[in-house]
């Protein structure tokens, strides 16, 4: 038996016996010390930015792991790197020890065995995480495995500023009908950018009597005979649209600077707490609003991964651990600052953390939990590869 | 000790050309490779055709191209008329000294800023239509117009516009010293001919010999910025540069393989364009001849001439307005449209974005001041062989200086991006202060040659006859000297570096945050304050060199008269 253990050792590929076990925690943080993490992360929004500089520095003073924010405006970028570094033999010390994944992203990436793990149900804090109310095992469909470790919920939302649009929209039909009678008023992200795509997926979602095909890969059949109703849908929408969709914001912040500058009047958002934040960062008028369809809305969660080649692996689990944390959920969960939906487990916690969540307040345009009501599930990866593929051939250069 | 000296004198020129011209011939050749289908990192072998397929099937290929070729050649004419008109219409006048004194300021700050300034300022919700709305224009909301990101790029173009016309004017102004100007105009002014018209027929053929390297230099890089095009221009689709830099990041590998024969395409549509101006030069050379043969004497001479100033007042304008309200961003509370100014002025923003750009601006100036003072030992070393040695620089040696800047950055810094990958260099900040070098050393040598070589000589006799060694004379007679020059090519070179986009995103491979990389990846989240604030440190951050450049040699020859404008 014992020989056969060692052979077995010998016989695993050498990366990984290198690698630290996550179980061991105390092996991890002491070898987390001193650590640098490259954290790529999507880096358009200000208020995201200001949360992984805090994050930073509370990893650095309970742990000494410096984090480095590098930041992306598209986490395909990362992917890209840590591929062409596996292609390249670069397998010890790549430039990116964590990144802000879900997704399509996350399929690629755990398809192509570009990721470290598992790791994540290892994590003390992953004991507060609420597996069961909560999809933090799958994403976008996939099951996640351990590969990447959740951070944030999030939920479509659409932000309207009600000194203009004072009633919430019921359907995306009904936002369609408003932009047709209130031309140049309403736009969304330009696809291939994530929220651009999510909207894209929201108007599918709703548009489809029954939206379970969605949760399949798409086929070329499912594909045309579903996508046809909303490239129906989009050819109405377009002429309606800001600038008649001849030009469209870059990213979802963009958006907000829209609706101050009074440009549009309706926005949509991946965050029910962006609004508030929005508010008290002057991005929005106080007048901002926030809503859902009536069939519910598209919700997921945001994850961290660390690719198989990261050099600060140690360094990366504390930092995944620590966005883990009930002081980090708070603070992200605190509309003020982030007002990103937590991802723990109420009854998880001690009584303390579960009162500091009780007591934090909802935001002036942020919904509640019932309000917010039914989650829609994200479409499986390969609806949202193609749709933004033909996004961009239809639109992207229309002009 | 000496010998050593002496044999390590003459490498450096070897030494320059091969920080200009390495990165550029090797990133040439790894863009050449997989744009016909050769990538080992993919495992791909090529030869193939198919990347030029992949691209050809784009649909938006035709309007991306027809966008590259109107930028390049719409800015560099727009910009070079005014420059030539401004100049013909005004020199040794008020307001010509006026535009000189702005110079400086104009010239430091970065393409990215002035870009931020300009959209601000125009969009339909900018500044300028808050100021007259509603009042003048009855807007209580911004009306529904193209003006950012038009389809026919002509707002990129205009701001290309306000950054080329001080470059250029400064340009000619070097080579207006040597054209012997005054007297020529004075003559065709006897003779009858208006002030501009006798600039025109008389000085300008001699200065546009001059200038010509860098009006073609303004051309390339017009058709291929990528800062600018992504803050101002169109997105669907974008023009060339973008979609190059697009395909670059994009997940899948094979991508690059597009972006590699898009590439080429784009160095194919500078070297056309390139050959296409030279024509002209040719046909208005001709229409020159003829008209200076016909002898008119300039009758719209007034007219035109001040619709140069007030195109040339304009561009200076635009650029300093829009630095105005980057401030009053930067300090805005919430701004709502149409009120004029926001609604409260706060150090908030500052607060939230001020500690992320110090660490910026830290990366930034480390590799700027590396990287220019880098430039400036080459610089010195080459000139100092030159004189030492008896070299000369010929005509074709300028062009050797400029050809870096001629190839289109889109054109060869992918390819060093995949060579790096494929040899598995790392990444990181020594490799983007060599990719800087190869924008900064033609600037620098270009800013220094001149007093350089101006330098009187006698004195180095004189020092010789007192027993100085040529070390001694370079280093305690002819440095010292040139104190102010040396100190402005400093601060040429340093803001060059601090301007660089492409150069830092693609072989800092993200990693390397500079003040321009951070404020263009901010540019897509439309944060306008954050912008303003990462725009504004950025030109702080190119303009406090020259601002030392002033002030050093004042201070360190406040008892030396003659050397303190030296």
């Amino acid at each position: 038996m014992k020989h056969l253990a060692i052979l077995a050792a010998l016989l695993a590929p050498v990366p990984a016996l290198a690698d630290i076990d996550p179980s061991n925690w105390d092996a991890v943080t002491t070898e987390a010390e001193g650590q640098t993490v490259f954290w790529n992360a999507w880096g358009g929004s200000t208020t995201t930015n200001d949360f992984i500089a805090w994050v930073g520095e509370r990893v650095m003073a309970d742990y000494g792991v410096t984090l480095e924010h590098v930041k992306l405006t598209d986490t395909a970028d990362a992917v890209t790197r840590v591929l062409s570094e596996k292609q390249a033999g670069e397998d010890d010390d790549g430039a990116i020890d964590m990144i802000w994944i879900n997704g399509a992203n996350f399929a690629a990436m755990k398809d192509a065995d570009l990721l470290f793990g598992p790791y994540a149900e290892q994590l003390p804090n992953w004991a507060f995480v609420d597996v069961e109310g909560k999809t933090v095992q799958t994403d976008f469909t996939v099951p996640t495995e351990g590969y990447e470790s959740p951070w944030a919920m999030a939920q479509v939302v659409f932000i309207h500023d009600t000194a203009d649009l004072a009633e919430p929209l019921g359907s995306m039909q009904a936002i369609a009908d408003w932009s047709a009678a209130n031309p140049g008023r309403f736009t969304y992200p330009q696809p291939p950018d994530f929220l651009g795509t999510t909207f894209l997926k929201q108007a599918l979602v709703d548009l489809l009597d029954d939206p379970s095909v969605l949760s399949e890969p798409a086929t070329d059949d499912t594909y045309n005979a579903v996508t046809a109703t909303l490239w129906a849908f989009l050819d109405d929408l377009t002429p309606t649209l800001w600038r008649e969709g001849r030009a469209y914001p870059a990213t979802g912040p963009a958006q907000l600077q829209l609706i101050a500058d009074g440009e549009v009047d309706l926005a949509i958002s991946f965050s029910p707490g962006e609004a508030t934040a929005a508010i008290a960062n002057n991005q929005l008028p106080p007048t901002a609003r926030t809503f859902v369809l009536d069939k519910g809305t598209i919700g997921n969660a945001s994850f961290v991964a660390v690719p198989y080649n990261s050099g600060s692996k140690a360094g990366a689990m504390v930092v995944a651990n620590f966005l883990m944390s009930p002081e980090a959920q708070i603070r992200a969960q605190n509309p003020e600052i982030l007002g990103y939906g937590t991802v723990l487990d109420m009854d998880a916690l001690s009584a303390d953390d579960r009162a500091a969540f009780d007591t934090l307040e909802l935001g002036v345009a942020t919904l509640s939990p019932a309000e917010l009501g039914a989650v829609q599930a994200e479409p499986h990866p390969s609806w949202m590869t193609r749709i933004a593929d033909d996004w961009m051939q239809r639109y992207g250069v229309s002009e | 000790m000496h010998l050593t000296r002496r044999r390590f004198l003459p490498v450096l020129p070897v030494l320059t050309l091969l920080a200009m011209l390495g990165p550029v011939a090797a990133g040439l050749w790894g863009t050449l490779l997989p744009a016909f289908g050769h990538l080992p990192a993919a495992g791909l072998t090529g030869p193939s055709l198919d990347p030029f397929r992949d691209l050809f099937d784009w649909g938006g290929l035709p309007r991306a191209v027809m966008l590259s070729l109107s930028t390049g050649l719409l800015a560099t004419s727009i910009s070079l008329a005014i420059v030539v008109l401004v100049t013909a219409g005004w020199s040794g006048t008020r307001p010509f000294r006026a535009l000189e004194r702005l110079l400086s300021p104009l010239l430091s700050v970065p393409h990215a800023a002035a870009a931020f300034g300009l959209a601000f300022l125009i969009a339909p919700s900018g500044w300028l239509s808050r100021v007259i709305s509603p009042g003048l224009t009855g807007w209580d909301r911004p009306p529904d117009i193209l003006i950012l990101q038009d389809t026919w790029g002509l707002t990129m173009t205009a701001g290309l516009i306000v950054k080329e016309v001080p470059f250029l004017l400064l340009i000619t102004l070097a080579a207006l010293g040597q054209a012997d100007a005054r007297r020529s105009v004075s003559i065709a002014q006897a003779l009858g001919y208006g002030r501009l018209t006798g600039w025109l027929k008389t000085v300008f053929p001699r200065v546009y010999a001059q200038i010509r390297p860098p009006v073609y230099v303004v051309l390339a890089y017009s058709m291929s910025v990528v800062d600018v095009a992504v803050i101002l221009g169109p997105n669907t689709p974008p023009p060339l540069s973008v979609q190059i830099v697009k395909l670059m990041s994009d997940p899948d590998l094979t991508m690059r393989l597009e972006a590699a024969a898009a590439a080429l395409v784009q160095l194919g549509l500078v070297i056309g364009a390139l050959i296409f101006w030279r024509l002209g030069e040719v046909i208005v050379a001709r229409l020159g001849w003829h008209c200076i043969a016909k002898g008119t004497r300039g009758r719209f001479d007034r007219v035109v001439a001040q619709t140069a100033l007030l195109g040339g007042g304009a561009s200076a304008l635009v650029v300093l307005l829009g630095l105005v309200v980057l401030v009053i961003w930067s300090f805005a509370g919430f701004w709502g449209f149409p009120d004029a100014f926001p609604d409260a002025f706060t150090l908030r923003n500052w607060m939230r974005f001020g500690p992320g750009t110090l660490d910026a601006l830290g990366e930034t100036a480390l590799i700027a001041s590396i990287v220019a003072l880098a430039a400036l030992v080459l610089t010195i070393g080459c000139l100092e062989a030159e004189y030492r040695y008896g070299l000369s620089f010929s005509q074709r040696a300028v062009w050797l200086l400029y050809f870096p800047l001629l190839i289109p950055q889109t054109a060869f810094l992918p390819g060093l991006q995949t060579l790096m990958l494929n040899a598995g260099v790392d990444i990181g900040r020594l490799p983007v202060m060599l990719a800087h070098l190869v924008f900064v050393l033609p600037y620098v040598f270009l800013s220094l040659a001149d007093p350089f070589r101006a330098w009187d000589t006698r004195m180095g006799t004189i020092a010789t006859a007192l027993r100085a060694s040529p070390d001694g004379v370079l280093w305690r007679i002819r440095l010292p000297m040139l104190l102010r020059p040396i100190l402005t090519a400093l601060a040429v070179g340093f803001a060059v570096s601090v301007g660089q986009y492409l150069p830092t995103l693609l072989i800092g491979g993200g990693r390397v945050a500079t003040l321009t990389t951070e404020a263009v990846a901010l540019a897509s989240g439309g944060d306008r304050r954050a912008i303003a604030v990462y725009g504004l440190m950025q030109t702080g951050a190119a303009l406090v060199p020259f601002a030392l450049a002033l002030l050093v040699p004042a201070l360190v020859w406040r008892n030396r008269r003659e050397l303190r404008h030296g």
